[in-house]
C-alpha cells in the first residue's frame, strides 16, 4: 500500500473525487447507450443511433428528459423516507469507488505531484466496499416500504432478501483472494496479482463471483426486485424525475462498482493484460493502466448485457435455492480446499505450480459432476380422474365418456 | 439427460445471442429511408372519381354501417340538375345518378384499416391508398372531410357540379360503359 494514502493535500484528493464522480457519471452513461445498442444487436435491431454520433448522445437526452418530467411524491407515501431513498441508493454506489485502483502512481500533469491513481485505501477496503454496497441496499428496501404501494413493497422485500443472500456468496469468493494476496486492500491485491491474476487458481471463487455479482446488482437473470411482469417497477414503482433517474444511475454505477472489483480481485486489476506487458515496457506505467482498467470493466459490463440478452429470469424460489444450497456449499468447499492446499505449501510438501492450477483442476470436476448429473426421477403423478372430481375439484368429463353417457 | 444435455445445452443461448450480433439487423431506418409499403396496404382512404370528374360516392352509407369501429360519417342529399321551375340549381349535380355524398367524414382516431368499408362501397368509390403517415397533434385535425379524402382531379376531369359528360343514362356509368368524355361547357 502507498505510504501516500491519507498523507495528500487537499486539492490533490479533492481533484481525484471530483474525477471520479465525473469518470462515473458519464461512463453510465456510457454504458446505458452501450446496453441499449449490444442488446439492441443480440435482437437484430439497431438501437438508438440518431442522437449523436453512433447516437451515443441518446442517454445524455433521455436524463435531460427524466430530470425534466414532473416529480411526483404519491400520497400514500412517507415523504421523508421517500424523498430519503433515492438518495441512500445513490451515494453509496460511489463512495464504493473511493478504494478502487485505476493505476499506480503517477505524476500530475503541469506538477511535481505524485500520487495514486486510487482516490484512499486501508488495510480494509475490500470490506468497506461490501459494507458501503450494503447500504444502498437500504435505499432499495426503504424506497419499497415508504411508497405505499404493494408492488413496490414487494419489490423492496424481495431486493434484500436477494442481496443478502447473495452477499453471503460473495463475501465467501473473496476469502480466498484474501488467502492468496494476504491483504484486503485493493492496491495490495492488484500489486500480488503481478506474476498470476488470480481467475486462473481461484477459478471457483471467480465464477461463484460472477454469478453473485449479477445478483447483487439485481440485473436480468436475477432482475426479480424489478420484475415487470409481476411487479410493474418493483422497488421503483411509484418513483418518476430525478428521484427515479437517482435509482437508474445506482444500479448502473453498481454494475459498474461490480465489474470494478471482479477486475481488481481476479484480473489484475489495473495490470496490462497478458502479452502487452512482455512486447511493451510502459505498458504498466503511467496514465496507460487506466486504459487497461476501463477495459476489463468493459469486458464484465458486456457480461452483463449479454446474460440480459441472453437469459429469461429466473423464479423466485429457483433462484434462493441456487444461491443458498449450490453457491454457497460450493464455495464453502473451496475455501476449505483452498486453506488445505496453502498450509501444505507453506510447509514446502507441495509446489507452487500444483496450488496454481488447483483452481483448473477443480472447476474440471465441477463440471464433470454438471455434466454426469442425472435429472431426478420425477414422482409418478397419479393419472387425472377421469371422473367428475380431481382431487376433490369437479371437472369435466371427457369428451367420449360423455357421448357415452349420452348414448346411455 | 445426456452429458451434451446437461452441459452444452444451457450455455448454447450464448451462442446464439452472439452470433446474432453480427448479423444483418432487420430495421428499417423509417423517417431518413421511406421503404414502399406492400401494393395492397390499407392506407389513408380515397374517394375515387369518374373518368369527367364527378364522385362515385352516392352517399348510400353503406361503408359507414360496415365500420366496425363506427368511424365513418355520410350524409347523401339528392343530385338535382333543374329545380321544378325549369331554372339551372346552384346545389347541382356531383354524381351520376340520384344521389350523392354530401357530407364524408372518416375518423382516424377510430378507424382500424381493416378495409371492410371498402369491401361494402357498391359503386367502389372508397378504396384505401398506401399513405400511412396518419399522425397528428390534435384531435380535429384526425377528422378527414370529403374535400381531405376525394382524389384529385386527372386530366380530363372536370370538378363538379355539372351535368353527366359520359352518358346521360347514370346506369352506363355504373356498367363501365367509356364514352368520349366530353370537355363541360361545349
Amino acid at each position: 500500500m502507498s505510504e501516500l494514502f491519507g498523507q495528500e493535500p487537499f486539492w490533490v484528493v479533492a481533484l481525484k473525487a471530483t474525477l471520479i464522480f465525473v469518470i462515473l457519471v458519464v461512463y453510465t452513461l456510457f454504458n446505458i447507450w452501450l446496453e441499449r445498442r449490444v442488446v439492441a444487436r443480440m435482437q437484430h435491431r439497431v438501437g438508438p443511433n440518431v442522437h449523436g454520433p453512433f447516437g451515443l448522445l441518446q442517454s445524455l437526452a433521455d436524463g435531460v428528459k427524466l430530470a425534466l418530467k414532473e416529480d411526483i411524491v404519491v400520497k400514500a407515501a412517507d415523504k421523508v423516507v421517500y424523498v430519503l431513498a433515492p438518495i441512500l441508493a445513490t451515494i453509496p454506489a460511489f463512495l464504493a469507488w473511493s478504494v478502487i485502483p485505476f493505476g499506480p502512481e503517477v505524476t500530475i500533469p503541469f506538477t511535481d505531484t505524485v500520487t495514486p491513481l486510487q482516490l484512499t485505501d486501508m488495510p480494509v477496503a475490500v470490506l468497506y466496499v461490501l459494507a458501503v454496497t450494503s447500504i444502498g441496499v437500504y435505499g432499495i428496501v426503504l424506497a419499497g416500504w415508504s411508497s405505499g404501494s404493494t408492488y413496490a413493497l414487494l419489490g423492496g422485500l424481495r431486493s434484500s432478501a436477494q442481496v443478502i443472500s447473495y452477499e453471503v456468496a460473495m463475501g465467501l469468493s473473496f476469502v480466498t483472494v484474501f488467502l492468496y494476496a494476504g491483504s484486503m486492500s485493493t492496491s495490495e491485491i492488484v500489486a500480488a496479482q503481478t506474476d498470476l491474476w488470480y481467475f486462473l487458481p481461484l477459478l471457483p471463487s471467480f465464477v461463484v463471483y460472477l454469478i453473485s455479482m449479477v445478483g447483487e446488482t439485481n440485473r436480468a437473470p436475477f432482475d426479480l426486485p424489478e420484475a415487470e411482469g409481476e411487479l410493474v417497477g418493483g422497488f421503483h414503482t411509484e418513483y418518476s424525475s430525478l428521484k427515479f433517474a437517482l435509482f437508474f444511475l445506482a444500479e448502473y454505477i453498481n454494475m459498474v462498482t461490480v465489474s470494478a472489483l471482479a477486475t481488481t480481485l481476479f484480473l489484475g486489476g489495473w495490470r496490462a493484460p497478458f502479452g502487452i506487458a512482455q512486447v511493451w515496457e510502459g505498458a504498466n506505467e503511467g496514465y496507460w493502466p487506466v486504459l487497461w482498467f476501463l477495459g476489463k470493466t468493459l469486458f464484465f459490463i458486456f457480461l452483463f448485457i449479454w446474460l440480459r440478452g441472453t437469459l429469461p429470469r429466473m423464479r423466485y424460489d429457483q433462484f434462493m435455492a441456487f444461491g443458498w444450497k449450490i453457491l454457497i456449499p460450493v464455495s464453502l468447499g473451496w475455501i476449505f480446499v483452498v486453506i488445505v492446499l496453502r498450509k501444505l505449501q507453506n510447509e514446502g510438501s507441495i509446489d507452487e505450480a500444483v496450488v496454481n492450477w488447483a483452481g483448473v483442476v477443480a472447476a474440471v470436476l465441477l463440471i464433470a459432476v454438471i455434466a454426469l448429473r442425472r435429472e431426478k426421477p420425477t414422482p409418478d403423478r397419479p393419472e387425472q380422474a377421469t371422473g367428475s372430481a380431481h382431487e376433490g375439484y369437479p371437472v369435466p368429463l371427457p369428451f367420449d365418456e360423455l357421448q357415452k353417457e349420452e348414448s346411455r | 439427460m445426456s452429458i451434451k444435455g446437461n452441459l452444452w445445452d444451457p450455455v448454447a443461448g450464448f451462442g446464439v445471442t452472439f452470433r446474432t450480433m453480427f448479423k444483418k439487423v432487420v430495421t428499417e431506418q423509417y423517417p431518413f429511408e421511406k421503404v414502399p409499403t406492400a401494393p395492397r396496404f390499407h392506407g389513408r382512404h380515397q374517394l375515387n372519381r369518374w373518368p369527367d370528374g364527378l364522385e362515385k360516392c352516392i352517399g348510400c352509407e353503406l361503408c359507414a354501417w360496415a365500420c366496425p369501429a363506427d368511424a365513418i360519417y355520410v350524409e347523401g342529399a339528392s343530385n338535382v340538375d333543374v329545380l321544378p321551375d325549369g331554372s339551372p340549381d346552384a346545389s347541382g349535380r356531383f354524381s351520376p345518378g340520384e344521389r350523392y355524398g354530401r357530407v364524408y367524414q372518416i375518423n382516424y382516431l377510430r378507424c382500424i384499416l381493416c378495409g371492410l368499408c371498402i369491401e361494402a362501397c357498391p359503386t367502389r368509390a372508397l378504396t384505401m391508398t398506401n399513405e400511412y403517415e396518419l399522425a397528428d397533434d390534435n384531435r380535429e385535425a384526425l377528422i378527414y372531410e370529403k374535400s381531405d379524402l376525394l382524389a384529385p382531379l386527372l386530366p380530363g376531369m372536370t370538378e363538379p357540379p355539372h351535368e353527366m359528360l359520359i352518358s346521360d343514362d347514370h346506369q352506363d356509368y355504373y356498367r363501365g360503359k367509356q364514352l368520349p368524355i366530353v370537355e363541360a361547357g361545349e
